[in-house]
């Protein structure tokens, strides 16, 4: 994609701000460095943000860091225990993190004027600061670490304050740090295939493979199966809605062949919905991105009926298709919903069911707010936004004051 | 023929990063105390944040400090009071900063005093994040060399240059008007549209609103004043 291609969605003025904002840092060289080339949020978000920022004159490289399985499986208890798992990290697994990071800074170029590492996986790598006076470092945190296990918290702070800033993705994940801490929201790619615009046969096509009928009222949560998404919780709202308006519900989600729990839920819900043809649960497979775009287009409500969330980019999704949303007020949900404005917050079963009767009965109303949080994400949470806090981001490394001039 | 300016106005815009600050509150007494205490571009984040967030909600939610209060905390009468101060009377983040722990600070003594009404505590999950806004100010392509130039840059410039110019330079730069009006008065010398463009209160506009608003006054006043 080009920087021209957004324009017809956020208009001329916001690109010719992001081109009035690179010119300030034309030529500086900002190496990105992260785990993986490919799957995972953050290879996704890197893949449509370089060759942006390269667009707009800066050189912006990404490269990889090497690890070997027993690293990535090392790193992956680092996630489950930043998300406050409560197990141990053993010495030989701390030894085994220390030594990869010290073969990977052996190996790697690290020259440039910003060097940006994403998650923990290459944050050993900021070692190579002292030896890089004129270098800025920053650490951009993609996980939840609202409530961290301390142990692993501890452990990586030892690292996080070496760097000279540090990026987390909602106020809830801030910390107790000595160095700056910027908040800067995930974003949705408006002309990608989970959120470009679908004509009206599209989504007839992908209703009748699905073999879903638009014949009533559709309410859907999109949402991988996980306890944490509470969609037993989901088909009893569904059931309260449905004593007193007939409606169908659709669970869909990406399967997790490696996840046994993912696998186990999935189960439940399936003998929890037996018997109703009225819900259809899809466990679709990971290239299911038009599939979910029309499923949400399709819906007539969305859900996010979640205990606990990222950002919950989800609802981003929902609300850029100018859905009306009913939600959990929690992790960066409310960021992204304020009450009876651009959308609904619940927290309980019966609230949840009681806003969406509300919404299936007020058209008018649900229309409102659909039409509401769409301009809320156009504003904040697309692609665009994401392009110019990264441009400010590498700006306020070279300026300290709350005001600065440029 | 339309009177040129002394000076060309130059139309500059503003960015935001938000940046972390660690603070947090839970209770009305946690809130009155980091509201006294964080700087004054948290206070300016909070009073301001919600205009920019929410373009094109009208009528916008009115600050951080007031939603949070009735949304989270269920205190409806002290969300009125915040939601009620009118931003526009004060000239500094300080004198604001003022009014709002007044407020809460009174509210609090009254629950105290009567008994009535219950201290709620958040969920963490709901809990107040204190949040700073750093800006960055810079020049646009834009100048307007005399009033028609001005209205027709007006259109098109982005919504965060008239931000800047309207809110921005007069309580955040303490500036005593709002940067149109003063060139409209010194560079123009046509003081009734100056001063009509100062008394607009921007902060019952959603931006876009207010943008069609001060386009539309400067239509009528150059139609008032061809005839």
């Amino acid at each position: 994609m080009k920087l021209a291609d957004y324009e017809p969605i956020v208009g001329p003025n916001i690109i010719e701000e992001l081109k009035s904002l690179a010119r300030r840092l034309k030529g500086k060289l900002v190496r990105n460095i992260n785990s993986t080339a490919v799957g995972g949020g953050v290879a996704e978000i890197l893949m449509r943000l370089v060759p942006l920022l390269n667009e707009l004159g800066l050189d912006v490289r990404w490269d990889v860091i090497k690890g070997e399985e027993r690293f990535f499986s090392i790193t992956k208890k680092f996630h489950n225990m930043l998300h406050g798992k409560k197990v141990k990290l053993l010495p030989n697994e701390i030894e085994l993190f220390l030594k990869n990071g010290e073969d990977n800074l052996k190996n790697m170029d690290l020259s440039g004027d910003i060097l940006f590492i994403h998650d923990p996986q290459p944050i050993v790598l900021v070692k190579k600061k002292q030896f890089q006076k004129k270098s800025k470092w920053l650490w951009r945190c993609h996980i939840d670490v609202t409530e961290p296990n301390e142990q692993i918290w501890s452990f990586l702070k030892t690292f996080i304050e070496q760097y000279d800033a540090s990026v987390f993705s909602s106020p809830n994940f801030a910390q107790q740090l000595k160095i700056r801490q910027f908040l800067i929201a995930p974003s949705i790619d408006p002309l990608s295939d989970k959120n470009k615009d679908l004509s009206q046969n599209e989504i007839a096509d992908v209703l009748n493979r699905l073999k879903i009928a638009a014949d009533k009222p559709i309410i859907t949560q999109v949402s991988r199966f996980d306890y944490l998404k509470d969609p037993l919780g989901v088909i009893d709202v569904y059931r309260l809605v449905k004593k007193y308006t007939d409606c169908q519900l659709i669970l869909a989600g990406g399967t997790a062949t490696d996840d046994p729990e993912s696998a186990l839920v999935l189960n439940k819900v399936t003998e929890k919905a037996q018997g109703d043809p009225d819900i259809h649960i899809l466990a679709l497979p990971p290239t299911s991105d038009i599939e979910i775009n029309a499923l949400q287009r399709a819906s007539t409500v969305i859900l996010q009926k979640s205990v606990r969330e990222g950002f919950a980019l989800t609802v981003t999704e929902a609300l850029w298709k100018a859905k009306p949303v009913v939600a959990s007020a929690v992790g960066g949900i409310p960021l992204q919903i304020k009450h009876e404005f651009s959308g609904l917050l619940s927290r309980t079963t019966e609230g949840t069911a009681y806003w969406v009767k509300q919404l299936l009965n007020s058209p008018d109303y649900a229309q409102n707010l659909g039409r509401v949080g769409k301009e809320h994400v156009r504003q904040n949470f697309l692609l665009t936004r994401h392009l110019r806090e990264y441009l400010l981001l590498f700006l306020a490394l070279y300026h300290h004051s709350d005001i600065v001039n440029i | 023929m339309m009177k040129e300016a002394k000076q060309p106005f130059v139309f500059y815009t503003r960015l935001h990063l938000q940046e972390l600050t660690s603070r947090k509150a839970r209770s009305l007494k946690e809130l009155l105390e980091n509201i006294r205490e964080v700087s004054g571009s948290v206070i300016y984040h909070h009073t301001h944040s919600f205009l920019q967030r929410y373009q094109s909600l009208s009528p916008e939610p009115p600050n951080d400090f007031a939603y949070w209060v009735g949304e989270v905390l269920g205190e409806q009468k002290l969300a009125e009071e915040l939601a009620s101060i009118d931003t526009i009377q004060f000239s500094s983040i300080r004198a604001l900063r003022n009014k709002l722990t007044q407020t809460i600070a009174s509210h609090i003594r009254q629950m105290e005093r009567t008994g009535q009404g219950q201290f709620r505590v958040a969920s963490r999950q709901e809990q107040f994040h204190f949040v700073k806004s750093i800006s960055f100010i810079f020049p646009t392509p834009y100048l307007a060399h005399d009033l028609l130039e001005f209205v027709e840059v007006l259109k098109k410039v982005t919504i965060n240059s008239i931000y800047f110019h309207v809110f921005e330079a007069k309580l955040r730069l303490e500036k005593s008007v709002n940067d149109f009006s003063f060139w409209i008065d010194t560079n123009l010398d046509m003081p009734a549209l100056a001063e009509k463009l100062a008394r607009l209160d921007p902060y019952t506009y959603n931006l876009q609103g207010l943008r069609a608003k001060i386009i539309d006054s400067i239509n009528n006043y150059i139609k008032e004043n061809s005839k």
